[in-house]
This record gives C-alpha cells, structure tokens and sequence, in this order.
C-alpha cells in the first residue's frame, strides 16, 4: 500500500503544479495538497554576471511569487550578465514561459546580456508556443471605457430617442401588416394563435383571478369603513364596480400580461435572434413579423378583453363577498345595485382599452425580441425592458383614455 | 509510447447512458494513460459529447464508474470535485464562451478562480493563450463579434488557462480552414509534448487524427459502445469492422450493413 502511494505521489508530482501527500489513516486516504515549489540558487561570477538556477516548479501557480522574488534580487544584485540555468528545473507550464519572457525583458531595459541556458526539449516546445512580440501588442479594439456624468446623460437621450423611433416605427409596420393578415387569413398561423391565446389566457386565469378578487375584496372593506359612518353601505357595490370596471380592471389585467406574456415573447423572439434562427426564417422567405409578431399580437388582442372580463367579475365576487358577510347586504340587492351602476358604455369602454393595451404589449414585447443583438444578456435586458416600457405605455394611454372618455361621456 | 510505463489517469468502468427511453452508450470502459493523446471517434449522434461531458462528471450516468486521478467524481465531495476541476480544461462543442464577457474576461475567468496572480500577470497570461490560438488582439472583442472558428479558438484558449494536466477538444478543428486546423494540430501536440498534457479530443478529421492521435477509441451508433480502439495506423491497416473501413476509407455505408 505504502509503495502504492508513494506512486502516486510521484505521479501526481510528475503531473506537474500539486503534489500531494497521500496518508492512510483508519483505512481512509487523505490527500494534502502542497503547492509544489521552486527554489533559486544564486551565483555572481567574476565578471559581474549573475547565474541564476532554478529548480522545481516553474508553473502558473508560482508565476507570481517567481517575479516577485527575481525582481527584488536583479535590482538588489544590478548584475552585467544574466545567466539562467534550467538545468534542474521538473516541471514548467506557460507560465515559466511567461516568467523567462518576464526575466529576459528586465535584462533588456539594463541593457544587458541573457543567457538561458540547459533547455530540455521539453521545455523549448513550450516556449516556441510564446510569442514575445505579441505579448506588447496592443489589442485590436481598445477596452469600452467608462463615460463621464455629461456623456451618459447625452447618450441616454440619443438612445431613448432612437428606441422611441424604434417603437413607432414597429408599430408602423405591424399595423401594415394585421391588416395584410386580415385580408389574408389564410396566412395566419391561426394554430399558434390559439396557442398563445391559451399562454396567456387560460394559464394567465388563475393568477388574475386571484388578484382582482383580493383587490375587490379590499376596496370594498376599505369604502366600508368609511361609507358605514354615513350609513351608506349600499353604494359599497357600485363603488367596486364602477372601479374595476372604468379603471382598474383593464389596468391589472393589463399589468398582469404584460409581465407573464410580454416578457416571455420577447425572450422568446430575442432567443431566436441569438440563436440565427430569425435569419434562417426570412432565407426560408418568410417574413418574421408575420411569422412570429402576428399570432401573438392577435392572441392577446382577442384574450385580453376576456381576461378583463373575468377580472372585472372576480373583483365584483370580492366585493360581493365583503357586502353579505360584512354589511348585512343581501345578494340580489349586491347585484341589483352593481348592474344599476354600470352603463353598457363603461363596460364597451372597458374592452377597447383592453384590446389596446394587448396591442401594446405584445407590440412591445416583440419589438424587443427583434431588437436583440448579442447573447443572453441582451436576451435578459430585452425582456426587462419589454414588461418596463409597457407599462409605461399602458399608463400613458390609459391617461389618454380617461381625457377621451371625459369628453365623450 | 512504452507499455509499462503507462499509468492511467481517466478510468471509465461500465458506463451507461440513456437519455429517457433512448439508450446511448452501453457497458463503454476504457481507459486514458498519462500524457497520451487519446482521440473519440464515431458518426454523428453516436454519443461522443455525451461520452465526454460524463467523463469530467457534469452528467450522472445511469450505471458506471468514472474516476480521473484515482478520484470517483460521481461520489467525490465538492472539496474533491474543485481539485480535479483545477486540473481539467474542456472545450464544449459549442464554444460555450460566456456572451456577456470580453474574450480577455472569458479566458481570464479559470485564472481569478484558481490562482491569486495580480491582474497584469492575468493580462499578459490572457495574451499569451489568445495568441497560441492565432486570436491576438482580440481581447476585447465579445463572442457575438466572432466567427464560429474564431470562437472555437476562443474555446480552446479559455481550456488552455491554466495549463491543466489534462484537457478535453471537444472537436476543436470543426469550423477551421485546413491551414488554422494543422496549425492546431501542431499546438496540440507541442501541448502535449511540452507540458505533458493528457487529451482526449473528439474529432472526425482523418488529417488531425493521423498528425496527433496516440490512440483512438470508435464509437458507434447502434452497438452503442465502442467497437474499436488502437492506434491510427492498426485500425486502418487491420481493422475487419465495416464501419471503421467505411470511416477510414471515407465511403458511404448503406444502411443494411448497419447494426451487423
Ligand atoms: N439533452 C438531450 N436529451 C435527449 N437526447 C439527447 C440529449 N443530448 C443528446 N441526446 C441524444 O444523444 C445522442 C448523442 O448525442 P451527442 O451530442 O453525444 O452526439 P455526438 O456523437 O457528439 O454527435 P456530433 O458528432 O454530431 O456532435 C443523440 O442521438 C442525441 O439525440
Ligand atoms: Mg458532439
């Protein structure tokens, strides 16, 4: 067993950088790992030079240390000669090629001879991999430096410029190209519509429902408290309805998709872009936008306002749920005084914004995609900024809504 | 190579692999003796980077033992793990160079986590693999700025970082022009000989089989395992498989011979 070890020992030394002690102890090996270490012997001949050998390890691990401790003692010695002995040197890497590289520069900034001298065939294959030359060239593209205060500001305007641009002109394109779809609806994938109508309805259900029922259930408990003081707990149903309905069903919904599907069509798209598989569509001759930006759009336009819908119900459930078990009303009054509230016009209204919001977000979401270009950073980057910008376009055109509304109503 | 010097480094008992219902490699053992160029060959879809990814344990197979070192890394502790990952560079097939990061940043990343050099050394190190791979200058570039050889290339100095004492190509020359492929050719083996690095490298090039191969193992498709092993030179003058002839002879097998 003892020989065994030792074998490998010597083996493992062999093998270059670690060697390892290897112990039985209980029956259990334990290896200890020692970094395996160089020595430098010195020798200052008669005439100035100096006779540097090296023994052991000259690998990446020692690198370091090797510079350090020749530096010190060349600047300590300021010899008139270099001389360096390989001679019982066991084991070297590129890095003791990098160190004889490191060690001859020194010696031409003094402007001095270097010698190496004992080189094993071994080692000389290892230092022809090393091109001096290269190791002072500078590289190709210099290193993205960082901008100033000033600079970023500027350049942060010139890209939010563009990307609006960007988004105006994609939603430009995909109007062209829903209403070449809906002359043409046999160039609709219409099974990947109902695929993505399922994504982001059916699977996206759950969740909402879940949301506008709490959210029902809050602003109904929030008005009680307050509409109790003045007895007028009667108008807590219409207050939820009206809410959800004008306002805040649209929004959550909207909210909601955007952050499940938007971000997940504009992985998707911006994956594809990565991985060529967006080129290889368009050499195939088809066009990507109506190959991949059309069913989803109309799959979140036609599930959206049904999504609103049930979110609309659900909120209603919650504040139904609030109304007989908290305020003592009765279910047909719940439901007699929430279908006296709400006109057909703010429930019309509500579905049209919907269906704009879908646009909007699916719009985004494969705009993104598109813009894709490198690897899975941007990919990551695309999505985060799809599910930001469209929420920002829901706020901005839900205000646009409600000035419309305004004047209409 | 002497026979009775050989000591091994990779030892594969019984491996098998299946990938739900489809089984892949069955019972394949062999081994990898020190400071050898061992080369895994075989038609596409045999199973070649499966073969590999098992053997520096990224995947548990489903039967088999896979030690390097005389370490079991299907049963090594994460302690263990890290030492025999020090000592291992591979190339994936598909470059798998971090697309975030610099070529400088990629090839420098073995080299902040295994070593304490201070970032100039890092620097000259990094300039000193790119330019073995024929890729100087190009540090700063980012993956998606290259070509596909140029990242294979990029692959192949990132693998190289720390001079470990094994290394595995996943085809390295797949993607190269006949002149950047010798060239690699040659790198390889001055590695090999220099540093007395032990490769296991997949590859279908007949031209870098011969120029660097020690010994080669042939997978195949449909007996799932390996169905020939020797150096170039035995397989090709005395080898009675069809498939190693046809692979050696660069003929189209037709699909009745398959399988027998
Ligand atoms: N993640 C996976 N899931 C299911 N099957 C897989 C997976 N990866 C590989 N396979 C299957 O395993 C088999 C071997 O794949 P592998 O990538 O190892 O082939 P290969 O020999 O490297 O081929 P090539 O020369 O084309 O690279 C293939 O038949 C493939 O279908
Ligand atoms: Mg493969």
């Amino acid at each position: 067993m003892e020989e065994r070890l030792r074998n490998k020992c010597k083996a493992l030394r062999d093998r270059g950088t670690f060697f390892y002690l290897a112990f039985e102890s209980y029956g259990i090996y334990s290896y200890i790992e020692l970094l395996m270490s160089y020595a430098f012997s010195i020798k200052s001949e008669q005439n100035g030079a100096l006779r540097l050998s090296i023994s052991g390890s000259m690998s990446i691990e020692n690198l370091n240390s090797m510079i350090g401790e020749f530096k010190k003692l060349f600047h300590e010695q300021s010899p008139s000669e270099l001389i360096v002995d390989l001679a019982s040197v066991e084991y070297m890497d590129s890095g003791g090629a990098l160190f004889l590289f490191e060690m001859e520069n020194e010696a031409i900034k003094k402007s001095i001879p270097f010698n190496c001298i004992n080189i094993s065939q071994k080692e000389k294959s290892i230092i022809q991999l090393l091109d001096k030359n290269i190791l002072t060239q500078p590289p190709l593209v210099p290193k993205v430096k960082d901008l100033n205060l000033i600079e970023q500001i500027g350049k942060t305007s010139l890209a939010i410029y563009d990307d609006l641009i960007d988004v105006i002109s994609f939603h430009g394109e995909l109007v062209v190209d829903m209403v070449y779809s809906l002359l043409h609806p046999f160039s609709v994938r219409w099974r990947y519509v109902l695929l993505y109508m399922k994504k982001v309805g059916v699977d996206g259900l759950p969740i909402l429902g879940l949301i506008s029922f709490l959210l029902g259930l809050i602003i109904a408990f929030m008005s009680s408290l307050q509409l109790k003081q003045f007895g007028a707990n009667i108008y807590v149903a219409s207050l939820v309805s009206i809410a959800m309905v004008r306002e805040l069903g649209p929004i959550i919904t909207a909210i909601l998709v955007a952050g499940r599907s938007g971000s997940a069509f504009a992985a998707e798209i911006g994956t594809m872009k990565v991985n060529e598989e967006v080129d290889a569509l368009i050499t195939m001759g088809f066009n990507p936008m109506r190959f991949l930006a059309i069913p989803k759009v109309f799959a979140a336009m036609l599930v959206m306002p049904i999504l609103t819908l049930f979110a609309n119900l659900f909120a209603i459930g919650g504040g139904m749920v609030v109304g007989i078990l908290g305020l003592n009303l009765t279910l047909y009054t719940y439901v007699q005084e929430t279908m006296n509230a709400l006109a057909l016009f703010d429930i019309t209204t509500s579905f049209i914004k919907s269906i704009v919001f879908a646009l909007l977000i699916a719009a985004i979401g494969c705009q993104r995609g598109f813009k894709v270009r490198g690897g899975a950073e941007a990919v990551g980057n695309a999505t985060t900024s799809a599910v930001v910008y469209a929420l920002f376009l829901i706020i901005v055109s839900d205000s646009l809504f409600a000035i419309i509304l305004h004047y209409i109503d | 190579m002497d026979n009775k010097e050989k000591e091994t480094v990779i030892n594969v008992s019984g491996l098998g692999v299946s990938y739900g219902e489809q089984v892949i490699l069955s019972d394949v053992s062999f081994t990898v003796f020190k400071g050898e160029i061992l080369v895994i060959a075989g038609e596409s879809g045999c199973g070649k980077s499966t073969l590999l990814k098992h053997m520096i344990g990224l995947h548990k197979p489903d039967t088999g033992k896979v030690t390097i070192d005389d370490i079991d890394i299907l049963n090594a502790d994460d302690e263990m793990m890290r030492r025999v990952r020090r000592n291992i560079g591979m190339l994936f097939q598909s470059s798998a160079l971090i697309g975030s990061m610099t070529l400088g940043e990629n090839v420098a990343l073995p080299l902040y986590e295994f070593t304490a050099l201070p970032d100039e050394t890092i620097e000259l190190i990094v300039k000193m693999k790119l330019a073995m791979v024929g890729l100087s200058g190009y540090e700063n570039h980012l993956p998606s700025e290259l070509s596909g050889g140029m990242k294979k290339r990029a692959g192949i100095a990132r693998a190289l970082a720390l001079d470990p004492p094994i290394l595995f190509f996943d085809e390295p020359s797949a993607g190269l022009d006949p002149v950047t492929s010798a060239g690699l050719d040659m790198l390889i083996k001055k590695i090999n000989e220099g540093v007395g690095t032990t490769m296991v490298i997949v590859t279908h090039e007949l031209q870098s089989i011969f120029a660097v191969a020690h010994r080669i193992l042939m997978l195949d498709k449909s007996k799932k395992g390996i169905i020939g092993e020797g150096t170039p030179w035995e397989l090709k003058e005395h080898s009675t498989n069809p498939r190693i002839i046809a692979f050696f002879n660069r003929r189209v097998i037709n699909d009745n011979s398959k399988g027998k």
